[in-house]
This record gives C-alpha cells, structure tokens and sequence, in this order.
C-alpha cells in the first residue's frame, strides 16, 4: 500500500518535471534554421564538389595541367583541357571539366594534385531538374567575369620563336611547307618536350 | 418568426465558432509543438503560417476518395460522418454565458456523456470497416479505452451532481459562485478529494479524446495511423476534425463541471469571455501535455484507470456523500 501511494506521488512529480522542462523549451527561441531563407555556415572540411583553389598571390588558379586528377579519378569525372601558348610556361589550362553527375566524393583528385591547385568547395546547394547542369567547367566557376590570360614572358617568347623558326627552316628543308598550322603545333610540343 | 431568426443566427455563429476551432486548434497544435520542440511550426502560408488550415484543407478536398477493396463499404462510408455527427451536436448543450446557450435544459450532463460514447463507437465502426488489420486493432484498443476511462469520468460527474443536484449544465455552473474558491475544483467542504477529483476527470478526458499520451487508437508507430489509417482526403480530415471537436468538448466540460464555466475568478464581469479563457487553457494544457510526454502502453494505460482512477474516484464519491449527509 505504501509502494501505491509511493508509486502516485513520485509519478506525479516526474509529469511536473516532464512540463516544466517542456515549458522551459516552449519559451526559449527555436534553433532551427529557416533553410531557404537561411543558410548554414559550412565547415571548412566539409566536402563539397571539387574546385579550383584560387592562388592569392597569381589571382588565378594553380593547375600545371599533369592530369595526375584526372588519371586517379576512379569514376572517370575529370577532363583536363590544356594547350600549349606561345611564351608561356608550361601548358595552359583551357578547361576543367568535373561531370559532378558520377563524382563520388571520394578525394582521389584532391590527395593527388601536387601542386594543391584542387580543393573541396563548401558548395551543397546543389539542385536542378537537367542533368547538364551538374557537368561544371571549373575554369568558369574559379573566373566567371572571364578567364584571365597568362602572361606572356617576352625572353621565353623570343626563344620559343628562334626555335621555331630553326623548325620551320628544318622542316621546309625536309618537305615543302604545305600546312603551316599543324607544323606550327608540332613544333610547339616537340619545344614542350624538350624543355 | 423571431425565434426562427434567433436558431439560425446562433446556428451560424455555432458553425463559425466550431470550424475556425477545428481549423485553428490544428495550427495551434502544431504552433505548440514546434516551440515545444524549438523548432518554428507552420510559419510560410500567410502571416505565422495562419493560412495553413486553409492550405491543409484544401488539399484534404482536392484528394481522390479511395475505398479498400476488402472494405466493409457502407460502414466505411458512415465512420466519418457518425464521429463528426455528435461532435457538432454536444454543443447544443454548453452553455457559453448566462444567456448564451443554445437549449437549456435538465439532462444536459447525461445527452453529453450519451453521445460521447457514439463517439467511441464509431471509432470501431471505422477500425472495422476499413477491412484492416491494423485499423481494427486500433479501434478495440479505442473502445476498450473509452470504456475503462468513461467509468471514474462518470464517477467524478455523479460527484459533481450529488453537490448540485441538478445535470443542467447551466444549472450547475451557477451554483459555483463568482469567485475561484467557490468553484467545484476547491470546494472542499463538499469533499477534500475535490482537486484530486478535478484530476481525475482531466485525465479522463485526455483518455476519452484519445490524446497523447493515451493516444493508443492511432499509435503511429504500430498501427500506422490507427483507425483512420484506410481513410484519405476529408474522410481522414473528419476524423481529424472531430478529434479537435471532442478536445473543444471535453475541456468545455471540464471547463463547466470543475471551473466554475463563465464565472469570473474575482466576482468581476462574468460571461462567455471567461469561459472562452478557461476553456482555452485546458486546450493548451493538452496541446502542452500531447508533446511532453511519451505513449503510455496500453497495460499502464488500463492499469492507470482500474488501479488508481477508479478507486480514487469511488472514495471520492463516499466522502461526498458522507460530506453532503454530515455537513
């Protein structure tokens, strides 16, 4: 009988506990975040697409165009475009195709890319009803007013023309110059190759 | 020809008042929950998401009317209809203010405890109807609780009626005097259990309109949504409806029966405001109750009403009479 009693006063007690704790919540201020209208703040480390990471020093972007994210991509996501320009160092990045539709998320490219020129963005507002709006040219996203042209170092313009020209004359020497433009290029990555 | 305009008028305004309260007590619910639990509850359809019951029952109507095959089909079709039927009725008998009462007279306490259990009823002709099996467990579970509750609920109003003498509603609210202390909850010279009997039917009425945490009739977890699980577009939301119908009812009754109805607390400007306040805060208090506490089992649920209840309630009764025949 003592236990029933015993059993009615501690259960009534919990329920007020229960209440007021309830109470307590009611008149604090809701913490949920209003999402359309807000938005979170994201972690550093959160992974998002993949993105070119703007070097604070160039301006741009600090892709050498190796492809070694391209290479190591296991979904086969990544398309590096690159070209060779004359006076410049090294191949230019012309595009950074993501195709975000079969990216898993796994952070093959990232760990690979030597120079860091790749990172995780905190992009995850991600939604669209055509699949085409998911394959991204990260070139664009890094520079949408406008991609940015390499400088030209006047010195290495100076030498690639005399090595060209020396091409040139080889090859006129060999066959007559019929196409000028495939030569030009031809002589351009054996100049890459070299160097 | 003034009597007929005088039906009409208070049936408009009983019509009114009864549909912004089953269409808002949802918004107030789910307002309270959501503070309850700090989120924000509907806040983008109108002002503080004021046009929500709009936008719900708009679509519940847009919705296509499907009927089970193994169905019971006119059972299925009348469910509905036979919960929101005494719903709506049971306010003939409430008296909002001295004057404001739609028809007075003596067996008020009895038609409400007489079509409240209809209400159970049909809650089984739904359960059994839909020709589910979860819906029919749902609506033994309901009635089996309807009975058990409605027995110290009954108790604790013979309580009531032994003091007053009279089952017209009215009648009993003006003999709770103007001021709290003369009010049916603390008057204990008429008996000392008389807050603990106050309780007893509060819970009861929890029990009967099937709220949290009694709520075992549509108890998501196990029987989908309960009885009304087979029911889509209005017939879900009759159902709905008369849930918030029978929470008005029960908390106007509790309201009249323990509260002292439209009495002020102070002796001061009685009417159909004091009532509308009290009968709100009981509302709030289950709406507070419905997101505090957990689904009690339905052992702890029937434990509750034969093993405290109903004991309680008896005593209570004994020390009434004695208290009545004594003092």
């Amino acid at each position: 009988m003592s236990g029933y009693i015993k059993d009615i006063i501690t259960g009534l007690k919990s329920l007020v506990v229960g209440l007021q704790i309830t109470n307590k919540e009611f008149l604090t201020k809701p913490i949920t975040l209003q999402y359309p209208h807000q938005s979170v703040k994201m972690y550093p480390r959160y992974r998002g697409h993949i993105e070119l990471l703007k070097d604070t020093e160039t301006g741009t972007h600090r892709c050498i165009t190796c492809g070694m994210c391209e290479k190591g991509c296991p979904s086969g996501s990544i398309t590096v475009k690159s070209e060779k320009r004359p006076g410049v160092k090294g191949k230019v990045l012309t595009a950074y195709i993501l195709n975000f539709t079969t990216c898993s998320l796994c952070g093959q490219c990232v760990e690979n890319c030597k120079p860091e020129a790749i990172g995780f963005s905190n992009e995850y507002n991600l939604a669209s009803t055509r699949r085409e709006d998911y394959i991204f040219d990260l070139l664009q996203r890094l520079h949408p007013e406008g991609v940015p042209e390499p400088e030209v170092d006047p010195e290495l313009l100076k030498k690639e023309l005399e090595k060209k020209e020396a091409a040139k004359k080889e090859g006129a020497a060999k066959k007559e110059p019929a196409k000028k433009a495939p030569a030009k290029e031809g002589g351009a990555s054996k100049a890459e190759e070299k160097s | 020809m003034n009597e007929l305009i005088r039906l009409l008028a208070y049936m408009l305004g009983l019509a009114a008042f009864l549909g912004l309260n089953l269409a808002y007590l949802g918004w107030v619910e789910r307002k309270g929950a959501g503070h309850i639990q700090r989120r924000t509850g509907p806040k983008d359809v109108g002002p503080y998401g004021l046009l929500q019951p709009l936008a719900d029952g708009l679509k519940l109507m847009s919705k296509q009317l499907l009927i089970p095959a193994n169905a019971d089909r006119p059972l299925y079709m009348c469910a509905p209809i036979l919960i929101m039927v005494p719903a709506v009725l049971l306010f003939v008998a409430i008296p909002f203010g001295e004057h404001l009462v739609p028809r007075e007279f003596n067996f008020g306490l009895i038609m409400m405890f007489a079509f409240a259990s209809v209400g159970g009823l049909s809650i089984l002709i739904g359960g059994w109807g839909s020709g589910n099996k979860y819906s029919l467990i749902a609506g033994t579970r309901a009635v089996s609780q309807n009975v058990a509750y409605e027995i110290p609920m009954l108790i604790t109003a013979i309580n009531i009626v032994m003091i007053t003498g009279s089952m017209d509603l009215n009648e009993i609210v003006r003999q709770q005097g103007s001021y709290f202390w003369q009010w049916n909850v603390f008057r204990l010279d008429k008996s000392i259990l008389m807050p603990v009997s106050f309780l007893v039917f509060f819970i009861c009425s929890l029990a009967e309109t099937n709220r949290t945490p009694f709520d075992l009739g549509e108890c998501e977890g196990e029987l989908v949504a309960g009885y009304h699980t087979e029911y889509g577009g209005m017939g879900f939301g009759l159902f709905m409806m008369a849930e918030y119908a029978n929470l008005v009812i029960g908390c106007s009754l509790t309201t009249i029966l323990f509260l002292g109805g439209w009495q002020c607390p102070f002796g001061l400007f009685p009417g159909p405001h004091w009532f509308l306040i009290k009968m709100y805060f009981l509302i709030w208090c289950f709406v507070w109750i419905r997101w505090t506490y957990p689904r009690t089992t339905f052992w702890g649920l029937l434990n509750l009403s034969w093993k405290y209840l109903i004991p309680f309630s008896l005593v209570n009764l004994l020390l009434t009479a004695l208290f009545i025949k004594v003092f």
